[in-house]
């Protein structure tokens, strides 16, 4: 199914280190029942907490990165479709969808506009420009935004969007989704048997 | 066939909620099957008129007919059944194209028309095919270039099966390529056209007749031929061909 390589999800796990870094800390620094392993002096219950976020953690992590490589932003949304979030949420993440690329390409002739005009944001005193090209913005996408839904009505909105095509879900899709929620499963069946 | 004008507008006269009257008093009426080209200055009161011609504006004063039937902001079966004969394809494509990918977006109109399952996928691979854009069916529409969003626009409308095609500044921002593709498409289109333009070679390209609105009123109707190479019809009307253009 997912065809993505170890070393790419390693790349993007990276982003939970500085979240972690102070929960490989936590063994080292507090109080109480004290033991040795690999030479090195640890805190049974620092070792305890920081393993379990690290845990937590990296799971939460590997579980986004594996959605966001496989599935696409709109495969997401239908996927919420299909869970039931409120459709006028899902409407809205499509538009925001739609027009993020439209907007921030919007943003960008700006910011060279400006530019080409000799203006270079380096501090504070810029902020001034910064927060009118910001409101300039806001109110072309405000404006944008009526456009769209005149071009809508003048297609016969009557206030449902078409819902997006729905796919039926293999039992390989199945068992590809249930396997880390299964690992998680067994992870935590293992610490209750053994005690922790 | 009928004899029944594909638009009727008599005495139609607008003023905005501030006060600003943009129309004084329209009459046009335009045959099944024309092409004309509606040419005036900015600010004359094309847009206005329209966001007149699906009920988007209502009416204040005087009546607008598609096919016969009087458009009625009033009453919503009415309009839904106007603003399915009545395809605007709007100056920025951006605005129009709002779905996730080109299929959907083409699919929008029919769909709010009631088309389900097989009925809306061929409307909508017949749109596609008609403007030469179904290869990208699948595509997010942020991905094409300008023209080619251009021609998923009027696809969008056209899946509607419109009595009337009404276009806003249909060449704006185009490449020459891109606006001879869309002549083309434009020409291949057995359907009543509006072009709201400012690109007087292109109106003279594609559309038989002319009316210039200037004012909130029709100030010209005639053969765009005529009307083209009366140079001083078009400087009073803040209207110009561009330099080494002549229709004498």
């Amino acid at each position: 199914m997912s065809k993505i390589s170890i070393l790419l999800l390693f790349k993007r796990a990276l982003i939970e280190v500085p979240f972690v870094f102070f929960a490989i800390l936590m063994p080292f620094f507090g109080e109480g029942e004290k033991f040795s392993i690999f030479g090195l002096s640890v805190y049974r219950d620092g070792l305890l907490a920081g393993t379990s976020i690290v845990v937590k953690g990296t799971l939460g992590v590997l579980a986004a990165v594996i959605l966001s490589t496989t599935t696409t932003a709109r495969e997401i949304l239908r996927g919420l479709e299909k869970l039931k979030l409120p459709m006028i949420m899902v409407q809205i993440a499509s538009f925001m969808l739609r027009y993020i690329n439209v907007i921030s390409d919007e943003m960008e002739r700006m910011k060279v506009a400006r530019e080409s005009r000799g203006f270079i944001a380096t501090g504070i005193k810029h902020w001034k420009v910064l927060a009118t090209a910001a409101a300039a913005l806001f109110i072309r996408s405000y404006e944008r935004g009526e456009r769209v839904h005149l071009a809508m009505l003048s297609r016969g909105f009557d206030g449902a969007l078409p819902s997006l095509d729905s796919h039926v879900v293999t039992v390989r899709e199945w068992l590809t989704a249930l396997s880390i929620p299964g690992l998680a499963l067994i992870a935590s069946i293992t610490a209750l048997l053994i005690g922790w | 066939m009928s004899n029944v004008p594909s638009l009727q507008i008599k005495e139609l006269a607008f003023a905005y909620p501030d006060g600003n009257q943009a129309l004084y008093g329209v009459n046009l009426t335009i045959q099944k099957g024309e092409r004309v080209a509606l040419l005036g200055p900015n600010g004359a009161g094309k847009t206005t008129l329209v966001m007149h011609m699906n009920g988007i504006h209502p009416t204040m004063q005087g009546e607008v007919r598609i096919s016969g039937e009087l458009v009625d902001s009033k009453n919503k079966e009415s309009l839904k059944a106007i603003r399915s004969k009545v395809g605007i394809v709007f100056q920025d494509p951006d605005d129009q194209l709002f779905m996730p990918t080109v299929g959907e977006d083409v699919a929008f109109g029919p769909y709010n028309m009631g088309l389900r399952g097989e009925a809306l996928d061929k409307v909508v691979a017949d749109a596609l095919t008609q403007v030469g854009m179904i290869d990208f069916i699948d595509r997010p529409p942020h991905h094409l270039s300008f023209g080619q969003r251009r021609r998923v626009a009027v696809a969008t409308v056209l899946a509607m099966k419109p009595e009337i095609l009404v276009l806003d500044e249909p060449s704006s921002n185009l490449d020459p390529a891109s606006r001879r593709e869309l002549a083309d498409i434009l020409r291949s289109l057995d359907i009543t056209i509006v072009m709201v333009t400012h690109d007087l070679p292109y109106a003279f390209e594609l559309c038989e007749r002319s009316v210039i609105l200037s004012g909130g009123i029709i100030v010209a109707d005639d053969k765009t031929g005529q009307i083209l190479s009366d140079e001083k019809l078009l400087k009073s009307h803040r209207l110009e061909l561009p330099v080494g253009f002549s229709f004498k």
